[in-house]
């Protein structure tokens, strides 16, 4: 199974600031020993939702915004992903998550399991979806 | 911690720390057995306590100082023994500036980085001196924290059978003295092809369970791309690492896609490949890079994993680039001939140039008799002969391949196939 750790924005990370050299290795050793356990899938930091849009529909509306966005602690500023054999054992390779804010103050993090492609019935939509992708790549 | 653990929490910690526990202790005690033992007890203390008082900050460094305390314990008694022995023939030695030498090369062992400890426990898992079933039991055991009732289970024996196999194995390691340690030079490529080869065995018996009802068994897959993941950190420098981590990432990224809705098996060419897994194939496009830029793109398992990820990079069944996957087959089967490989080499002809150019790689594999108990002959021929109008005859292998099958699944694919020829057997056959 599957779970992505979300790292939450903070005001330093949605203010772009880089993360201090202790922060750095500390994210580092901790992802390393994930991939040394054959845990890690991914994983990425994001900019600044001030670099980012959103859009939002009504009905068949549709209407774009520009960051930032406000509501700092709802952005996600970065993920790690990982295949784990339990849910208990992706709970507490997550409760070794170091905390991730750049002043080792306030931070959050969320963890969500994802869906396996083997949770759904193959249908069209899903062949559509594909193409999709096919043609992007 | 706050809320008070439960037995699945403890468990969970288990599975992460054990293998690094028993790697970590075997370099000390040189002996797997006695590593396990240690562990053993510090998951014992770990059980009476964590309950009550919560799992601590780093469970892992917890479990080390615990092992450690009775590591120095049984060192130092040991010791004793000898220089019991030592005594009776006149050497004694001064017991007190040892004992702290003892201690201190015990707690620098134990701080070291573990990377080589674990890459020596897979080393010795999977030494030759041990049988094959021996080699993943006690790799999935020691080196993929799975119980003894999981693997077992994923190789649907009973629990005792397992247990024993692993206690003999144990046994079979210390009396042949196998080192704990990264074999070096020419036994290198020797000992890493059998950690390899141990690591595609699991990963074959979850993809195309040899046994029982189900086709998949896709824990095992997991289990095994866990071990090669691993691996290609623990080893970065070998390029058949990355290929056999590329190779299993690309097959593994077919797995929901393998199997219909009854769970019956889909052939690759039919699969949905909208549920194909992206990151999987991403993750193994990247692992093949990796063996190609260190110059192991003629590996074995590279060669494999370049064929699985023509398919993967085939946006449709139809755009499959088959001659590069015939050219793939032919560096394969010149560097590990194998009538499987002269199998699969036929389909890719028969894809590439046609089923008439197909059919005699396979008539000469019948020939051969080299292949005569193995299912997928007879149904590769039958496809072949299928595709070329002859029916009746491609009835009759898909018969045969029916009955060869252990696989539930797969006989009912067959016998399917049979029965559709059989309809088609028409008076005029097709030009």
């Amino acid at each position: 199974m599957r779970f992505m750790i979300l790292v939450k924005a903070t005001r330093d990370s949605e203010a772009g600031k880089q993360p201090s050299e202790r922060l750095f290795a500390e994210m580092a050793t901790y992802h390393e020993e994930l991939a040394k356990a054959g845990v890690l899938l991914d994983g990425s930091g994001l900019q600044p939702s001030a670099k980012g849009w959103r859009i939002r529909y009504s009905g068949d509306k549709r209407a774009v915004f520009d960051g930032p966005f406000a509501e700092t602690k709802e952005l996600v500023a970065g993920y790690t992903m990982i295949q784990t054999k339990t849910r208990e054992e992706a709970f507490e390779w997550a409760r070794r998550f170091p905390n991730p804010s750049l002043d080792h103050g306030e931070a959050e993090i969320e963890v969500r399991q994802l869906y396996e492609l083997e949770d759904f019935e193959p249908n069209p939509q899903l062949q559509r979806f594909e193409a999709i992708k096919e043609i992007s790549r | 911690m706050a809320r008070s653990p439960t037995h699945a929490a403890i468990e969970a910690v288990f599975r992460i720390e054990w293998p690094r526990l028993i790697a970590g202790l075997a370099r000390v005690v040189r002996d797997v057995s006695a590593a396990e033992e240690l562990a053993h007890d510090a998951l014992v203390a770990a059980l009476e306590q964590w309950p009550g008082d919560g799992i601590p900050d780093r469970p892992g460094a917890w479990l080390m100082a615990t092992a450690k305390h009775r590591a120095i314990d049984t060192v130092r008694r040991a010791k004793l023994v000898r220089r019991k022995h030592e005594e009776l023939g006149g050497e004694i030695e001064a017991l007190g500036g040892e004992v702290s030498d003892e201690r201190e090369a015990i707690d620098e062992a134990l701080d070291d980085e573990i990377g080589d400890d674990m890459l020596s426990l897979m080393f010795v898992a999977c030494h030759p001196v041990l049988a094959m079933e021996a080699r993943v039991a006690l790799t999935l055991r020691m080196v993929g924290g799975l119980t003894t009732a999981e693997i077992a289970r994923a190789f649907l024996v009973p629990e005792p059978t397992i247990a024993q196999r692993i206690v003999r194995a144990k046994r079979t390691l210390a009396e042949a003295r196998v080192p704990f340690e990264v074999p070096r030079g020419r036994q290198l490529a020797e000992r890493l092809e059998s950690v390899l080869g141990v690591v595609y065995l699991v990963f074959n018996e979850g993809y195309a369970a040899t046994a029982g009802d189900d086709w998949l068994r896709p824990a095992l897959c997991d289990d095994a791309l866990r071990l090669a993941r691993m691996l290609a950190e623990l080893a970065p420098q070998e390029p058949e690492v990355h290929g056999l981590a590329a190779l299993l990432e690309i097959q593994a990224s077919r797995s929901a896609a393998r199997a219909g809705p009854d769970g019956e098996p889909v052939l690759l060419l039919e699969q949905d490949r909208s549920r194909w897994d992206r990151l999987l194939i991403r993750r193994g496009l990247q692992a093949l890079a990796s063996a190609e830029r260190l110059g192991g793109a003629l590996g074995p398992y590279a060669l494999q994993a370049a064929i699985a990820a023509c398919h993967a990079r085939a946006a449709t069944a139809a755009a499959t680039d088959w001659a590069r996957i015939v050219a793939l087959y032919d560096a394969l089967a010149a560097l590990a001939p194998s009538p499987v490989v002269q199998l699969n080499r036929a389909v890719a002809v028969s894809m590439a140039f046609g089923p008439a150019e197909a059919l005699p790689i396979v008539d000469a594999l019948v020939a051969s008799a080299e292949l005569k108990s193995y299912h997928l002959l007879p149904a590769v021929r039958g496809d072949l002969l299928a595709k070329l109008g002859r029916l009746a005859e491609a009835r009759a292998e898909f018969e045969r391949a029916a009955a060869l099958t252990r696989n539930e699944r797969e006989r009912g694919l067959m016998q399917g196939r049979a029965q559709a020829c059989g309809a088609l057997v028409a008076p005029a056959p097709l030009a």
